[in-house]
């Protein structure tokens, strides 16, 4: 059958696996024929991830992203890789006038710095196959504001600057970059926001396919740019928001 | 935390408001300047200053400031 989409034979690193979208990328791509490297803070959660994914050969890493030794341990264990998935982040929602530096390096800590260095180790450590794509996860809050979330935002939008960079110099191995944008998807950190849920529902309808995101639809998304298919696209941030936010 | 420093600490999240304004029995809620803003600010005090993590459910369960200082110092006990 034809299939551009497959990722039969490729091996991909998918962080955030134990939640959330990098959870549903995890189970998704390993349906579409993918190895999957599962990396996530919490043994029981990424191997229910593991548990309800197709095929045999993958493997759950516990790793606290944050820490370079952990991560050094973690890349070397690697075989060479044809995607890598930068999920894993936090939320938070805290008034410009109340944050303090806490605040700030918590957030930018897990968002950024754990990706860009994560992603500075597998390519030291020369883990990337020729033509592998790097997909990260950023959002439409790096333009759409929200009271509370200054820092988050920022992350994201630092994110996109990086991967800009990053498949720029990367453009020559032929290997390629791309950010997904998500507007608001339905996981538990959208639920935690300190958002009441009929805030969400409320605002949910505002959206012109009336509702979030759920995490597959995200997870779709990934499988293309992670796939064949989208071997021309690079250097791309894709919004993928049930239709724009309409404020 | 006492409740005379409780209600400072929910006072300082205004610039409009008068101090005096603000009493144990004051409806929050019906001052001219409450917005979700402040509340995010009061919710996030309440956090870095007493340690109590509230969930909005909570917060919107109350109605006068006494009342929120109570809920904070019940979590505290739990």
């Amino acid at each position: 059958m034809y299939n551009p989409f497959t990722l039969e034979g490729k091996t991909i690193l998918v962080t955030g696996a134990s939640a959330g979208i990098g959870r549903e990328i995890a189970i998704d791509c390993s349906k579409m024929g993918a190895c999957i490297y599962a990396v996530g803070r919490n043994a029981e959660r990424l191997n229910e991830t593991i548990s309800q994914m197709d095929g045999i050969d993958h493997k759950s890493l516990v790793c606290d992203l944050t820490s370079r030794q952990d991560v050094n341990a973690l890349v070397s264990e690697l075989p060479k890789l044809d995607g890598v998935v930068h999920c894993a982040g936090i939320g938070q929602r805290i008034p410009c006038m109340l944050l303090d530096e806490t605040d700030i390096d918590e957030v930018m800590d897990i968002n950024f710095k754990a990706p860009v260095l994560l992603q500075t180790e597998i390519m030291a450590q020369k883990k990337l196959n020729k033509g592998a794509s790097i997909v990260i996860i950023s959002s439409i809050a790096s333009w759409s504001p929200t009271i509370g979330n200054s820092i988050y935002s920022a992350s994201k939008g630092a994110l996109i600057s990086y991967a800009k960079c990053l498949g720029l110099e990367l453009a020559p191995k032929q290997i390629r970059v791309n950010c997904i944008s998500p507007a608001m998807v339905w996981t538990d950190l959208a639920k935690k926001d300190g958002i009441n849920e009929e805030t969400l529902k409320a605002d949910e309808e505002r959206y012109p396919l009336k509702r979030y995101g759920r995490p597959a639809d995200i997870a779709h998304l990934a499988i293309y740019l992670l796939s064949d298919a989208s071997t021309w696209m690079t250097n791309s941030n894709i919004e993928i928001t049930g239709g724009g936010k309409l404020s | 935390m006492e409740i005379n420093e409780f209600i400072k600490m929910f006072s300082l999240q205004f610039d409009e408001t008068d101090e005096s304004e603000i009493k144990a029995e004051t409806e929050f809620r019906q001052l001219d300047e409450w917005s979700s803003l402040i509340g995010l600010a009061v919710m996030t005090s309440i956090r870095k200053k007493c340690g109590v993590e509230l969930d909005i459910n909570d917060f919107k369960s109350v109605s006068t400031v006494s009342e929120l200082f109570e809920l904070v110092n019940s979590k505290q006990k739990s």
